[in-house]
């Protein structure tokens, strides 16, 4: 194995696939209560509090954390099965995503027992939403560009400034954000940023829809105007963001959402092909196939890691690399294998498909770090910089 | 659980002492693969498949895979991986395992009525310089047979693009050294299953190769007043040659678990073994020309050692069942099963899954 990568893998044990069945048979009951309904608007990006709440009492979100802040202590193999599952089905998730995913960890890392003791358990009953605010206009890939600032006041801190690309801010009760609370130093361009948690019904604070291309609602501007937060809101170390956003990382990138958000083309089609596809399909088929259960391993492999108590940052970044280009290469090649083929009925919904997936493809390899931002970490992971 | 290491260190450390690419690349002869394959048998690698009782070491896929990508990072050119796969094959036949240097006999042969070997065979790799071949071949009935026949002493020879040799039988009314009956245990297809594994594994080790001398060499090579590794050109050239490296490997791990999980035939190891040979092939291509690029000229030499992997990637991969072929068996495989049953051909899982359906409009 290479230096600064590591990717052991083991497969998931037969305890672990077993609650596979049960999730299964959740979503086939969620289904017949109309729960996986497409929505108006759209889309995997779906925001369904009554799903979160019923999956919640599976004991299905907040899985990996302490029971004393309403966790479940079962394991991130557990948790990657779930979401694999949940994510193949097109199952409405946004309502409890990125709170089980990364602001739930961090809180458990680095605030208050108060704050733990209070949110935490709201995030496990599903009843809690988390955004994250870490871009700006003048401040994407260079996080440490941010501008928005957070000024003592009192007991607490007040924040100003624009936030943007904020997904869910609109439907969110929380965003973690970045703030500069001191000027970065001479020698270290990192130092001066902390991290916030905002209650964004706070007063002050304005949420404003971006639209995506396709005129959709998913993330969001969001406007602070002295908008004061209490002084344990500021989580972990002041002016020391940066050391903390890594550990973040490893959860944000390794999971199966980097590359089943537009599973619904490859499923389509498949039943458009039918039983006994014609050879170039059949190879173009295997090959998408080979690609994608390639990538299922890779998320394991990272899951396991995580399961041990790593923090495999790199190999988490190579997952999202590979994953979205895989996922972003996906409609051109179902497009192309599709040509002429397929009943009427199947046709349309593998176009409805394709055409979703079409229009969001660019989006997947910008979303939570681009591609060459990647890179550079898995450069650096490899000793080059 | 993560496989035991020792027997993939043992096998590294054989090819590091006797046959280092950047030794025997400056080689005049041949003398150092006698001496590698020695030290491989000393050791037991070849029988690494064959149960304890039949005289082997009784590893686990997973950890004869392992040892084949540490071979496959030292650029192996002998036929370990036949070996092992050919030994496994007897073994399990319930034949003696004869401790000989093996290759396969690949499609292209019958066995008459009275169990004798005709036809021509496919060109084999190793098949030229092997003692003995082993192969799955049918009979006039369509029973398949297990036999081990000595190596004919007219082959047609030839040379894969690395230079090893391959070769191909003829045989007309030659006796099989040993033969058995195929039994419910063995499928048709297990011993191109599992070549097509142990070829997974070699690339996915001559990979591991080329992202660490191609990392060393960025970080040595000056150019413009710095080294090369300070481009960013260059670091995401590298970036995407480990991540093809990391989907190889594991890949190939995948592969190993696959077929130590099967019960009976290999066949059900199907989906993960062809995704393997697929991905595995795919990442040879990208990642040997990765690193032909990053290397420049100095790379474009017989002097140095690149080619000694960058050549047999080119090969391994199409050993055993292209991309193309694997891609097909893998692609008919997922489509038999029907949209319904996509989702649990790839978790094998096979309960059936809800999906958000409807037109997403
Ligand atoms: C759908 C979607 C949802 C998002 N949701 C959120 C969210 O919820 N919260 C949040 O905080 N942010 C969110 N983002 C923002 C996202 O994190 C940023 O878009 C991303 O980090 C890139 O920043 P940028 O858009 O400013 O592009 P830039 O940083 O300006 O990059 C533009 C181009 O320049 C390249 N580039 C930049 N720096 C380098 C470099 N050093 N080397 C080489 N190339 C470079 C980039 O790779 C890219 O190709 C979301 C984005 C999208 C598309």
């Amino acid at each position: 194995m290479v230096q600064g990568i590591s990717f052991a893998y083991a497969p998931l044990p037969p305890e672990v696939e077993s609650l596979r069945s049960d999730v299964r048979r959740f979503l086939h009951e969620a289904s017949k209560d109309g729960l996986l309904a497409p929505s108006a608007e759209g889309g995997a990006v779906r925001f369904n509090r009554d799903f979160s709440r019923r999956l919640a009492a599976k004991g299905w979100i907040g899985m990996t954390w302490p029971r004393i802040y309403g966790g479940h202590e079962r394991s991130h193999l557990e948790r990657f099965i779930v979401n694999e599952e949940l994510l193949f089905a097109g199952a409405p998730l946004t309502a409890h995503f990125t709170a089980d995913r990364q602001s739930g960890p961090m809180l458990l890392k680095y605030a208050s027992e108060d704050i733990k003791r209070d949110i935490l358990p709201r995030i496990c009953a599903g009843e809690c939403t988390f955004s994250i605010g870490m871009s700006e206009p003048g401040s994407g890939s260079d996080l440490f560009a941010a501008s928005s600032k957070a000024v003592p006041d009192g007991n607490g801190w007040r924040l100003s400034g624009r936030k943007v690309w904020t997904s869910t801010a609109h439907l969110a009760d929380y965003m973690i954000g970045i703030f500069r609370t001191a000027p970065a130093t001479r020698e270290n361009r990192r130092h001066g940023l902390s991290q916030f948690l905002v209650d964004l019904s706070a007063e002050g604070i304005s949420v404003n829809p971006i639209r995506y291309p396709s005129g959709d609602h998913h993330f969001n501007e969001v406007v602070l105007d002295d908008a004061f937060v209490p002084g344990d809101h500021l989580l972990g170390e002041r002016d020391m963001a940066w050391r903390q956003a890594t550990s973040e990382l490893a959860y944000e990138r390794s999971g199966p959402e980097r590359f089943l958000e537009t599973i619904a083309v490859l499923v389509e089609l498949v039943r458009i092909l039918g039983e006994t596809p014609d050879r170039y399909a059949a190879i173009g088929l295997g090959r998408l196939i080979a690609g994608l259960q390639t990538l299922r391993h890779m998320s394991v492999a990272v899951a396991g890691m995580l399961a041990r108590g790593l923090e495999p940052a790199t190999e988490a970044s190579v997952v999202k690399d590979l994953g979205t280009a895989w996922e972003q290469a996906l409609p051109a090649i179902a497009r192309d294998l599709a040509e002429g083929v397929g009943e009427p009925e199947a046709r349309l919904r593998f176009e409805h498909a394709l055409a979703r997936a079409i229009l969001i493809a660019p989006k997947l390899t910008i979303q939570g770090g681009t591609t060459e931002i990647l890179r550079g970490i898995i450069a650096r992971g490899l000793g080059l910089r | 659980m993560v496989a035991d290491r020792l027997i993939a260190d043992t096998t590294a450390r054989i090819f590091a002492d006797l046959a280092e690419p950047r030794t025997v690349n400056a080689a005049h002869d041949d003398a150092w693969k006698v001496e590698v394959w020695r030290a491989l048998v000393d050791a037991g690698l070849p029988l690494l498949w064959v149960p304890e009782e039949a005289g082997g070491i009784g590893a686990s896929f997973v950890e004869g895979l392992a040892a084949l990508e540490a071979a496959g990072a030292k650029a192996c050119a002998v036929p370990l991986a036949e070996t092992m796969a050919g030994a496994w094959l007897l073994a399990r036949a319930g034949l003696n395992v004869p401790t000989k240097r093996l290759a396969l006999l690949l499609p292209g042969l019958r066995l008459n009525a009275a169990g004798r070997l005709w036809g021509q065979a496919a060109a084999a790799p190793f098949a030229s310089s092997a003692e003995c071949l082993v192969g799955i071949v049918e009979d006039a009935d369509g029973v398949a047979h297990v036999v081990l026949v000595e190596r004919p002493s007219q082959m047609e020879c030839s040379e894969d693009l690395a230079g090893d040799e391959r070769g191909s039988a003829r045989f007309d009314g030659t006796l099989p050294v040993v033969g058995a009956t195929l039994s419910r245990e063995v499928g048709r297809r297990d011993l191109l299953l599992l070549s097509a594994a142990a070829r997974a594994a070699l690339m996915a080790g001559a990979l591991d190769a080329l992202v660490e001398m191609s990392v060393g060499y960025a970080q040595e090579r000056q150019a413009f007043g710095r080294t090369i590794s300070k481009f960013q050109a260059v670091q995401h050239l590298l970036a995407r040659l480990a991540g093809e490296a990391a989907a190889a490997s594991v890949a190939a791990q995948a592969a190993g678990w696959a077929l130590d999980r099967a019960e009976g035939p290999l066949a059900y190891a199907l989906f993960d073994v062809a995704a393997a040979k697929v991905r595995v092939g795919e990442a040879a291509g990208v990642g040997a020309a990765i690193a032909h690029q990053v290397h420049g000229a100095i790379g474009f030499t017989a002097e140095h050692v690149l080619h000694r992997f960058t050549h047999r990637l080119w090969s391994w991969r199409d050993d055993y069942g292209s991309e193309t072929f694997w891609a097909e068996e893998l692609g008919r495989h997922v489509a038999a099963a029907g949209v319904d049953g996509f989702w649990g051909r790839l978790t094998g899982n096979p309960e059936p899954a809800s999906r958000s359906v409807g037109l997403e409009i």
